[in-house]
């Protein structure tokens, strides 16, 4: 059943360092393996006796979760250098890092970092598969994939959209990932924050670009809303959480802006109250705990596909 | 339906470049275009004067709330509608910081108290005019805020200048910028040059305005924002203005009537009414500034309106803040120095102080269009007058211009269809 499932899949790639390296073919590979899977009661433990290393250089608790029972459901053997337990603190290159995650003699190494491109420079110095897990303000590409079946899942197809990102796209790995990745499908990407938050040229990746939420709600069949950090106000990139929310949270009352059959996504944490609302978070409308439940699975397909390339 | 007839007047509405002799006619609080059915209510007769629309003046401190003992709304909005001044935008720097929804709504709701003159309130661009983190533009926006500016700080961070630039767009609003890099002028108390030298004084260069008028040139075009130049003062901005316009920038600029008709020489009495910010500067920058007001590169004349008590005024240079009024004496100024001087066309002077400030404020006043809001100035271009603060509605009493005779002046006010000053 699964190898009749992994013979249909088309890929080509030895590591998941971004969406923007992926073909629309691999990613629909992805999101098909994925649901493949969801049916299956039993992986079998087909990637037994391989190790994978999560190494989260920067604070994560549900993605690191997610990855790791992703790997124990196919059988491998899962090791954490975790940020306290590393070498982080003491000052350590990434380049030593890398090279002590080699001779550990690991099959697939997970990788978040605050810098971008650094699971690009561990990919160069180890044999195995590097899996990127955020870099940055660049790629969270599992994150998109498991949007990806969320959406197909939820509406039927993955194609022919309207998706509205809406929050800090300057800062979101989350919203490039997805960016990239509805560029590829055909959906109908729209960017929605203050203009602070909305990087220039980011219509280089295909994106129509709004400052105005209520204009953009009615049209929409997705409407993604994305963590706002508190620290972006420090930053002086707006002015306050309560005018944040009055102009680009998702309230009670923008609610009846959205067309029949729109759902709502959120990567997680939510800051509700900030950017959601408890009306529009809790709603029937919400998928945001599927997206939980498909990120095992996601992770699991990425797992087997890369295994086959290595 | 009330009607007021102003027979027989010189019209000049540079909006619509109407310049003809005739009657204006309004009706209920807006301008008409028919003469309205049977005897109006008001007949002004206007023969030998000038009917032009309400002046606006887009750079007013009103000091209200916290400093009242300088300045309140009413005494300001009295001060306008003596000079001829039917609307003002009110700076934030007030004794409270102008940098919330509420405290806009409160400028408002003050002003139309006192029913003499429209206030359009500026918001603050950052907290407490701290220069660090955004002040709630979009709220103050909605709650009635036509622009927003740290007017009596300069914005010293770029990156927070970027910031605001692109947020304020969001609601298509200007920042008006003060610029003055202010690691240039510390302790400084008039324009460096020559005079400073043989007097003594310690000087604020050109080249700190210059500098950041560019910066923020740049920065608007970078980010496609509206940046404009408050009070002019040196010939380097005027050509920072004219090179960032010809490139394309949305940047628009305002001289004062003190930078158009003072000069540093000024400050050899070392009398504390020649002390603002920026400074007076020397000839060549006033003849610059003129030019650059008459070719339209400089779009608005606007008076730094910015009053303070005689006791805190009467000290010695180094000692006395910045700033003079100048409601009550922008007009006979302008008609005087400029016009009658042959130095600025009367069109463009008027447009300066009509049309271009509501273009760049966005605010639906400027014109004597049919259907438009009736505030109108009628002037009287022959009225001989002598500068005397004693007599002025603003609390305020320094002035460059005490004891000068001028001539032309505002007979009548009118604001929205109500005659709220008329010269005795």
């Amino acid at each position: 059943m699964l190898s009749a499932l992994l013979k249909k899949c088309r890929w080509t790639q030895k590591h998941l360092l971004g969406i923007r390296d992926l073909s629309r073919e691999e990613i629909l590979s992805v999101v098909d393996l994925a649901a493949g899977l969801k049916k299956e009661k039993d992986a079998g433990a087909p990637l037994k006796g391989r190790r994978l290393l999560n190494f989260f250089a920067e604070s994560s608790t549900r993605t690191k979760t997610s990855f790791g029972i992703a790997a124990r459901a196919l059988g491998l053997e899962v090791l954490d250098l975790s940020p306290a337990a590393s070498s982080l603190t003491k000052g350590e290159s990434l380049k030593d890092t890398a090279l002590t995650i080699e001779s550990m003699g690991v099959d697939f190494a997970v990788v978040r970092h605050s810098a971008s491109g650094a699971p690009h420079f561990v990919a160069g110095k180890i044999q195995g598969s590097v899996l990127n897990a955020g870099d940055g303000t660049n790629e969270h590409p599992t994150q998109a994939l498991l949007d990806s079946l969320t959406i197909r899942e939820s509406l039927g197809k993955i194609n022919g959209l309207r998706i509205a990102l809406v929050g800090d796209i300057l800062h979101s790995r989350v919203a490039r990932s997805n960016l990239w990745a509805h560029a590829k499908l055909g959906n109908e990407v729209t960017v929605v924050g203050p203009p602070t938050l909305i990087p220039r040229h980011i219509d280089a990746l295909g994106a129509r670009v709004s400052t105005d939420l209520d204009a953009v709600l009615p049209e929409m069949d997705v409407v993604m809303m994305l963590r706002m950090q508190l620290e972006r106000q420090q930053a002086g990139l707006f002015p306050s959480i309560m005018e944040y929310h009055r102009f680009w949270g998702l309230t009670r009352e923008r609610m009846a802006r959205l067309r029949p059959g729109a759902i709502i996504m959120h990567p997680g944490p939510m800051n509700r109250g900030v950017e959601i609302a408890a009306e529009a978070a809790d709603s029937a409308r919400s998928v945001i705990l599927d997206q939980v439940a498909n990120g095992v699975l996601i992770r699991m397909a990425v797992l087997l596909l890369l295994d086959r390339c290595s | 339906m009330t009607t007021l007839l102003i027979q027989g007047g010189r019209i000049l509405d540079p909006a619509s470049k109407r310049d003809e002799t005739g009657d204006l006619f309004v009706a209920d609080g807006r301008i008409s275009r028919a003469r309205p059915k049977g005897k109006p209510d008001r007949t002004i007769d206007a023969k030998g004067r000038w009917v032009v629309p309400g002046l606006i003046d887009m750079h007013v401190h009103l000091r209200e709330p916290g400093r009242e003992d300088k300045e309140t709304i009413a005494s300001g909005c009295a001060a306008a509608a003596a000079g001829g001044f039917t609307s003002v935008a009110s700076m934030a720097n007030a004794g409270q910081t102008i940098d919330t929804a509420t405290a806009v709504v409160y400028v408002k709701a003050r002003a139309a108290e006192t029913g003499l003159a429209n206030v359009f309130p500026m918001g603050a661009v950052t907290k407490g005019l701290g220069g660090r983190e955004l002040a709630e533009l979009g709220t103050m926006a909605e709650a009635g805020a036509v622009a927003f500016s740290d007017d009596g700080q300069p914005i010293m961070d770029s990156e927070i200048m970027r910031r605001a630039l692109e947020y304020a767009a969001r609601w298509d609003r200007t920042i008006v910028s003060h610029c003055e890099d202010a690691t240039l002028t510390r302790d400084s108390v008039m324009h460096e040059g020559r005079v400073s030298v043989e007097l003594g004084l310690r000087g604020w260069p050109s080249a700190a305005e210059a500098s950041m008028a560019a910066r923020d040139g740049m920065l608007a075009r970078m980010t496609g924002g509206r940046v404009h130049i408050a009070h002019v003062s040196a010939r380097e901005t005027v050509e920072v203005v004219r090179l960032m316009k010809s490139m394309g920038v949305r940047l628009t600029a305002e001289a004062a009537p003190h930078h158009l008709a003072c000069t540093d020489e000024s400050l050899r009495t070392y009398d504390s009414r020649f002390k603002m910010n920026p400074p007076l500067r020397a000839r060549e920058d006033v003849d610059a500034i003129v030019a650059a007001l008459a070719d339209g590169t400089i779009d608005v004349i606007a008076s730094d309106h910015a009053p303070h008590t005689t006791d805190e005024k009467e000290r010695e240079l180094a000692a006395c803040p910045n700033g003079v009024v100048g409601l009550e004496t922008t007009l006979g100024v302008v008609l005087t120095d400029l016009v009658a001087a042959g130095r600025v066309p009367l069109m463009r002077a008027l447009e300066a102080m009509t049309a271009a400030p509501a273009r760049i404020l966005g605010i639906d006043r400027g014109t004597l269009a049919a259907g438009a809001t009736a505030d109108v100035t009628i002037i009287d271009p022959k009225l001989r007058w002598t500068v005397e603060p004693s007599d002025f509605h603003t609390r305020g009493r320094a002035t460059p211009f005490a004891g000068r005779e001028l001539v032309g002046a505002s007979t009548a006010t009118i604001v929205g269809g109500r005659v709220v000053f008329e010269r005795a």
